[in-house]
């Protein structure tokens, strides 16, 4: 129970996903373009994430441990995780056609964005309970948008400044999330589990 | 006949080199690029994967169902991660310590998913071979490319950190800039890497 607020905390700010581990980095680049697409990322990743990792866990401990198969976790992972964005998609596309359009060819990618499969995995490395696992994920995931909202705000302002011809688009945006990932290291080692 | 096999190679590593054309599979090319032997080693290990499940990716296309391919695409993929994961935990424990969560994280490399999508669930076995050795050595070019720069201005050697292997550049006074071993490096050195590539290609007239 008391890891459960500096889990929370670390993997927002300290650890932040996309800005100091490098998971999750084509979405960030990819759908950073625009706050509103930003936003409904952002919800879809936190409720995959989520979800994912709690089937992913209750798998590992209760399948592939009793029967010795934690070599297939790579396998079975992956295959949660993309039956799970399916589902969502499906459900969306219901719900609220307009942000279904916006994500567009983005959704069927959170299948291969790499932070939903890493959260599974290190939650099952690091030895989280499931209460952990899925603090962990949420945390990671409100981590991720959060990174995702700032770089979309800071990109919806880069179109009006001048920027060399060279850098425009994904250059400069990487060149930002640099700057972007100097400030989070003001956090560095203010906690860790 | 060759021409066709020639401009399979070629497309992946020039025309459309996955990272700096593409932008895709950016998360180990920043993660691991901290030192050359890294980059190397992450390099080979995805080219592995992506060239034998485009082998066999292609060598099976007409038997996957249509609707549920990308299902079936991703099987074969993690397949052979978990192949490379447990083949070099075995063989190279050091290196694998070192990549770490990024050796798993192979599967959902977009650039292996790309080329089985785009490519090889299309295409017969041998282009699909071409395509995969010309994509994966994109790969491992763009990786060499920022971990060289970020080696060498960021820890002052080359082929570190085991000092048996490691060169230093610039003798033992040398104060290494560690903002470039850093996350925040990784990615204004990368942002910048691209800026030039867009130069160079400009300049080439490469479309």
């Amino acid at each position: 129970m008391e890891n459960l607020l500096p889990i929370i905390f670390i993997y927002i700010l300290v650890d932040n996903f996309v800005l100091q581990q490098f998971l999750g980095i084509c979405p960030f680049i990819g759908v950073s373009r625009k706050m509103e697409t930003a936003t409904g990322m952002g919800m879809a990743v936190v409720f995959v994430m989520a979800m994912a990792t709690v089937a992913t866990w209750s798998l590992y401990t209760y399948v592939l441990v009793p029967f010795n198969l934690q070599y297939l976790e790579i396998v079975a992972f992956i295959l949660v995780i993309a039956a799970l964005v399916q589902l969502v998609e499906t459900f969306l596309r219901k719900i609220s056609p307009t942000l279904y359009q916006g994500l567009g060819i983005y959704l069927p990618l959170i299948t291969t964005n790499c932070a939903v499969l890493a959260v599974a995995l290190l939650a099952v490395r690091q030895e989280f309970t499931l209460l952990e696992s899925t603090v962990f994920a949420v945390a990671a995931a409100v981590g991720f948008s959060l990174a995702l909202l700032i770089m979309a705000g800071i990109r919806e302002r880069l179109e009006l400044a001048a920027v060399p011809k060279m850098l425009q688009g994904s250059a400069i945006t990487l060149i930002t999330a640099g700057i972007l990932s100097l400030a989070f290291m003001g956090f560095k080692g203010m906690m860790t589990l | 006949m060759s021409n066709v096999y020639l401009q399979d190679f070629q497309r992946g590593l020039i025309r459309e080199i996955p990272i700096f054309r593409l932008l895709l599979g950016m998360c180990p090319v920043l993660a691991v690029t901290t030192y050359l032997t890294n980059g190397i080693g992450m390099g080979l290990a995805a080219t592995a994967v992506l060239i034998c499940s485009n082998l066999v990716i292609s060598a099976l296309r007409n038997y996957f169902p249509a609707q549920v391919r990308i299902p079936c695409f991703i099987v074969v993929i993690a397949t052979f991660v978990t192949m490379v994961d447990m083949m070099m935990e075995a063989f190279v424990p050091a290196l694998y310590e070192r990549l770490g969560i990024f050796i798993p994280l192979i599967v959902v490399n977009c650039i292996i998913l790309g080329r089985a999508e785009a490519f090889a669930g299309k295409r017969p076995v041998l282009r699909s071979l071409v395509d995969g050795l010309g994509n994966g050595l994109g790969f491992i070019v763009a990786l060499i490319v920022l971990a060289l720069v970020r080696e060498t201005i960021g820890a002052g050697t080359i082929l570190g950190p085991d000092p048996e292997t490691a060169i230093r550049l610039f003798g033992d006074n040398y104060q290494p800039m560690l903002i470039f071993a850093l996350p925040p490096g990784a990615f204004i050195a990368l942002g910048l890497l691209l800026g030039m590539v867009n130069y160079i290609y400009k300049r080439l007239n490469i479309k």
